[in-house]
């Protein structure tokens, strides 16, 4: 579904502030993959994710979404494959628009926008009963304004933004760090509910050890630029927290080291 | 006094339904797209020479209104163009645009300003008493292309569009392409704008290089005094508000000029008056009201921390 073939992401090439942010990266996802991406602060977590997205372009190496290499397709043309939800819970959605206005942008992901009604009855009926799944109340403020909701609210809108219209491939970047611990609970259920349910092919950023090794199929691990661990499905199972920070001071040498992270 | 006053308001009225489309096309840039498009001052002007001088070569009123119309939208789309493809600054990709529009504007009209006393325009002559049913018709016609734009700006292109002033990240991440919608906007902005001018061109009898100077100010004192008088808490409500503000900002002209130690000549500073009062007092006023609110509270926490 998704392959990245070795690559490479320099910034500021050439200075003495050069900084490798990506190097010699291979990774595939099959189709329903749901992997968990931990590793320390700059393990380029965040540019990995962007050079899936298209947001920046890799140095060297390609990205090939379900066989179709899209290494120099800007992010526009590239988010028809991709659905993504920020860390930012303001970041994936328009607040002076309306809930119903911002599902309608999201439903026509990938595809062109004319001079047809957004929002129709058909939509709204549909709309309301996909915000009834995340069960919070929202399908009955179809016309409210999405500044007037909650940093939960939200994520868990942006969350279904992301999701409702299938995408091959979801990003989900440190999607409920901004959140207090309730709010990033309900979220952290929806995003396995919605991944279980539509078998996305998922790839989680998080700094939430317990949540890294709880969800999803497989779990990869990240230090300076590199993938230095990937931790496959049977394995998994029975991992731990003691155990994956074991073998994460065993392959790179040094603690995990990261004022956010979060054991669990 | 009172009577003439009274007289003066049908011209008031028309005068702000006319300029409304241009102010329209101000509230499609500053408020929709976030983007303080300066352009304005030079395609107001494109679209009154556009019609003038279309009218005086004999062209029916209606096609020259037409021509001057898609002549803004392709100066919005230039303006665009240098913002969104160029990388220029918003900001300077407008005055740019102005300035190169004043030497294309003076080739089109040939010469500084161009008459149009006793030809054919789109508003028929009329008498005295039928002032008031070319105004409705005029009302009616304003109010049309306001509900267009509405209905516009509810389409799936139309949500694009407000996407992108609101949250270009946002709408970036689910495939539209911000470059294009920010060029949609500002033309189809600087037509409403242009059409404006080819409009006031015919209803003032003549087209004057200088007719678009200050156009921009005037534009968002419109959007502004309307927003704080009749509110923008939807799409329908934003458009109308803009409308009336036009109607607003020019009875207050009118009676303006009434004063009198007030020159003509006063209008554009008591217009950038406008624009600094209402920009400046919501703010005060609301940090004032803040700052009063977070006294009162304390002192009510102080009050019932002594009675514990």
């Amino acid at each position: 579904m998704l392959r990245l073939t070795n690559i490479y992401k320099l910034f500021n090439p050439g200075t003495v502030d050069e900084k490798t942010a990506l190097a010699s990266i291979n990774l595939q996802l099959n189709p329903g993959d749901f992997v968990t991406v931990i590793g320390s602060n700059g393990a380029g977590k965040s540019t990995l994710m962007n050079v899936i997205s298209g947001a920046i372009q890799p140095d060297m190496g390609e990205v090939v979404i379900d066989g179709r290499d899209v290494t120099r397709m800007p992010e526009f043309q590239r988010s028809a494959y991709i659905g993504r939800v920020f860390q930012d819970p303001m970041a994936g959605t328009a607040p002076r628009m309306t809930i119903e206005e911002n599902l309608a942008m999201a439903y026509k992901r990938g595809q062109s926008r004319g001079l047809r009604i957004g929002v129709t009855r058909r939509k709204r009926d549909m709309f309301r009963e996909q915000l009834s799944r995340l069960g919070i109340g929202l399908e009955n403020r179809l016309r409210a304004k999405v500044g007037l909701l909650s940093g939960g609210e939200r994520q868990a809108l942006s969350l279904l933004m992301a999701t409702f219209t299938n995408p091959r491939i979801l990003l989900l970047d440190e999607h409920t760090a901004a959140l207090d611990p309730a709010r990033a609970d309900l979220i952290t259920r929806l995003t396995e509910t919605i991944v279980r349910e539509q078998r996305l092919t998922t790839l989680m950023v998080t700094h939430n050890m317990e949540q890294a090794i709880r969800l999803g199929n497989r779990l990869i691990m990240m230090d300076k630029g590199r993938i230095i661990l990937d931790i496959d499905p049977e394995k998994k199972k029975t991992l731990t927290v003691e155990r994956l920070l074991g073998e994460f001071e065993q392959i790179s040498g040094h603690k995990l080291s990261d004022d956010r992270i979060v054991l669990g | 006094m009172f009577g003439s006053l009274w007289n003066s308001m049908p011209g008031a009225v028309e005068l702000g339904l006319l300029y409304a489309l241009m102010a329209l096309g101000v509230y499609i840039t500053f408020r929709i797209l976030d983007f303080p498009d300066l352009t304005v001052d030079g395609s107001f002007t494109t679209g009154g020479a556009i019609a003038a001088v279309m009218i005086t070569a004999g062209y029916s009123p209606w096609l020259a209104t037409a021509a001057a119309f898609a002549g803004g939208l392709a100066a919005g789309a230039l303006t665009g163009l240098l913002h969104a493809k160029g990388k220029i600054n918003g900001l300077l990709s407008g005055i740019l645009m102005m300035i190169a529009l004043y030497s294309i504007n003076l080739r089109i009209l040939g010469r500084p300003n161009v008459s149009l006393l006793g030809a054919e325009t789109i508003f028929p002559p009329v008498g005295r008493d039928q002032k008031w049913l070319l105004l409705l018709v005029i009302a009616v016609v304003i109010v049309v292309i306001k509900l267009l734009l509405d209905a516009f700006l509810k389409t799936d292109l139309g949500l694009a569009l407000r996407a992108t002033g609101d949250n270009a990240k946002m709408i970036g991440s689910f495939g539209a392409n911000t470059d294009t919608t920010k060029i949609i906007g500002v033309s189809l902005s600087n037509g409403f704008v242009a059409l404006s001018g080819a409009l006031i061109a015919q209803q003032g009898g003549f087209a004057d290089i200088s007719m678009g100077v200050g156009m921009i100010v005037i534009g968002l004192a419109s959007v502004i005094i309307g927003e704080a008088l009749f509110g923008a808490k939807t799409v329908f409500r934003a458009t109308l508000a803009v409308v009336l503000g036009s109607i607003v900002y020019r009875i207050v002209v009118a009676l303006a000029l009434r004063v009198d130690w007030l020159e003509s000549s006063d209008v554009k500073l008591i217009t950038a008056l406008i624009v600094i009062i209402a920009l400046v007092v919501p703010t005060t006023s609301r940090s004032w009201t803040m700052r009063k609110l977070a006294h009162k509270r304390s002192r009510e926490l102080a009050g019932s921390e002594a009675g514990r």
